[in-house]
């Protein structure tokens, strides 16, 4: 095989494997400017182009307070997990005591097990604290997400900062809160954002809580209202409105995990790999 | 004398380094005591109470009416039939779906993966541009990609039975969501489009850490790139993709939107987490529903225990050699 076959080959490989990663996105927003009688129409070019869809999933549903409610959960819980994280991260990564690396695999298996495992005690906590069908009903169950995740990436990041760094304010006799405050924070600050972007994203895509936690319509978070939209009648094909929904809120998604692309490759091998 | 004193002066040092120590052990406390708390409230507690409910007859209407019934919802007898989870035809059929799932989407993830990674690790025209288009579907929500992928397998106006049939590949419509036959493979193909990039991206890391002189080397050496691959590179990057494994694989066993969205609840694709929700929240049995998630639970920790000896035992092992 010569040199000009390899690398038709090779460039073949790469359209494939760009096709394929890209066609259901494209096909997606093509879909999402088709209406009526157009959706009718499978073909793989843009045959129209109307808004129509994306006025009816404000109009018809109450989309726009389903973005505000999946925005106020993540970040919210985002915030919150990060908060905690913080100070937890540095101890684990940090400081030696006794049951350290239990801790870490504790924490490790929580962020692994199945959430349906906790969902009926779940259940009976939020109705007992009167949260069902409320935002604050969202939030608690979307930690068990993303405080795990944040507390395990952030001591991945701090262990490895250099020792040095902390030496001189311990024999100077500072706190570890002060240490923390002073010496850490502003050098987390990096993985902070990446291990926040990681975590919002996980809580943005929640489904389970979401779906079994909510009732009506208007406590509804993105996937939710995604994976039970309905077109405007019962004949109707929801799927102009579904597509120009599902554009609506990856596009967002997509540009930001393609401008923080390197951050985010990094946040998620110091989540796996040197786990 | 000047002994004496050099003793003292390390005695007192020693005395200073283990208050400092001890006050830097109660600060590691204190520091661990809000998250220690918070994972206390929502995971362990939620985790207690789903399994003692699974000892119970709790209905979804009321959970304060429940009564013990002992292991009633994994097995009982009535007049000599067998009645519980342990023995439902469905749960068993959930199980196998489940570990069937996880298998073949992992194991074409862990091979697409590798193929990605070393596309995206060979220097060529462009490089930045596909890996930017690699990673977009790991960043579309798993619920818009299982919309995204349920219309486009729609049986009467999707776009892949469209081109299938155009190209003759086809004689007539597939229905792929619905049909038994090929549900389960509709589930695997958009999981495995998802989630390959997450293992390409992993891959990658490690291949990225590989020294440049073993190649250089070998290039010399004019030894065939294919052999390098399985005698070099593989052995190199296999520790980083056995973790990745792990990590999906531990991820697939708990598998629920995708499945949900995609194929509703057909008995053909449904998963453990789905069976357990279905019982839990459309038939409202929270007893039954809790103890099969007791059950996945138990299976993943299991697994997930296994793992982490495995894995320390190795790492023992790495250390001593």
């Amino acid at each position: 095989m010569n040199r000009q076959m390899k690398s038709i080959l090779f460039y073949t490989l790469v359209i494939v494997v760009v096709i394929f990663s890209v066609f259901p996105f494209y096909y997606a927003i093509v879909t999402s400017f088709r209406s009526g009688q157009e959706l009718f129409n499978p073909s793989v070019f843009p045959t129209s182009f109307t808004m129509g869809n994306y006025f009816s999933i404000f109009k018809e549903q109450p989309f726009g307070l389903n973005i505000l409610n999946s925005v106020i959960v993540a970040t919210s819980v985002v915030v919150l997990s990060l908060i905690i994280a913080v100070t937890a991260s540095y101890a684990l990564a940090r400081i030696h005591f006794r049951g350290r690396g239990l801790l870490l695999m504790t924490i490790l298996s929580v962020s692994m097990f199945p959430q349906v495992a906790i969902l009926s005690g779940m259940y009976e906590l939020i109705r007992s604290m009167g949260l069902y069908n409320s935002l604050p009903g969202l939030i608690i169950p979307n930690t068990v997400l993303t405080l795990p995740f944040t507390v395990w990436v952030l001591t991945t990041f701090m262990k490895e900062l250099p020792k040095e760094l902390e030496e001189a304010a311990v024999v100077d006799g500072a706190s570890p809160l002060t240490i923390v405050r002073r010496i850490f924070l502003p050098l987390m600050w990096p993985a902070m954002v990446t291990t926040g972007l990681l975590a919002f994203i996980g809580a943005w895509n929640e489904f389970l809580f979401a779906l079994t936690f909510t009732l009506s319509n208007e406590v509804r978070t993105v996937p939710v209202a995604i994976a039970l939209m309905s077109g405007a009648t019962e004949y109707e094909l929801p799927w102009g409105n579904i597509m120009a929904a599902s554009v609506l809120v990856t596009v967002p998604i997509v540009v930001l995990v393609l401008v923080f692309q390197r951050k985010i490759v990094a946040g998620l091998t110091a989540g796996a790999v040197k786990g | 004398m000047t002994l004496a004193l050099q003793q003292d002066g390390t005695a007192t040092r020693k005395a200073k380094r283990s208050n400092l120590s001890s006050a830097r052990l109660r600060a590691a406390w204190l520091f661990l005591a809000p998250m220690m708390i918070a994972l206390a409230a929502v995971a362990g507690w939620p985790l207690l109470r789903t399994i003692w409910l699974g000892f119970t007859d709790a209905n979804l209407t009321d959970l304060s009416q429940s009564q013990f019934i002992g292991f009633e919802n994994y097995l009982s007898y009535y007049d000599g039939e067998a009645y519980g989870v342990l023995v439902d035809a469905e749960w068993w059929n959930a199980v196998w779906n489940t570990l069937w799932f996880s298998v073949i989407s992992v194991g074409f993830e862990t091979l697409f993966g590798l193929l990605i990674a070393l596309i995206l690790n060979a220097e060529f025209k462009g490089r930045g541009l596909v890996r930017a288009a690699v990673l977009i579907p790991w960043a579309i929500p798993t619920i818009v990609s299982a919309k995204m992928w349920g219309w486009m397998l729609h049986d009467q106006f999707g776009v892949i039975n469209e081109i299938l049939l155009g190209v003759g590949i086809l004689s007539e419509p597939i229905a792929w969501t619905a049909d038994p036959s090929t549900a389960m493979w509709a589930v695997i193909m958009v999981d495995v489009w998802k989630t390959t990039p997450f293992m390409a991206l992993l891959t990658l890391a490690a291949l990225q850490m590989l020294p440049g002189d073993i190649y250089e080397a070998a290039r010399v050496d004019g030894i065939n790139p294919i052999r390098v691959f399985f005698k070099v590179t593989l052995p190199l990057i296999r520790p980083a993709i056995i973790v990745a494994v792990i990590f999906r694989s531990l991820d697939a066993l708990r598998v629920f939107d995708l499945i949900y969205v995609l194929t509703s609840s057909s008995t053909s694709t449904m998963s453990m987490s789905v069976y357990a929700r279905q019982q839990l929240v459309d038939f409202q049995e929270v007893g039954y529903g809790s103890a099969a998630a007791t059950l996945l639970f138990i299976v993943i920790a299991l697994l997930t225990t296994i793992t982490v000896l495995a894995g320390g035992l190795k790492s023992g092992e790495g250390e001593q050699s």
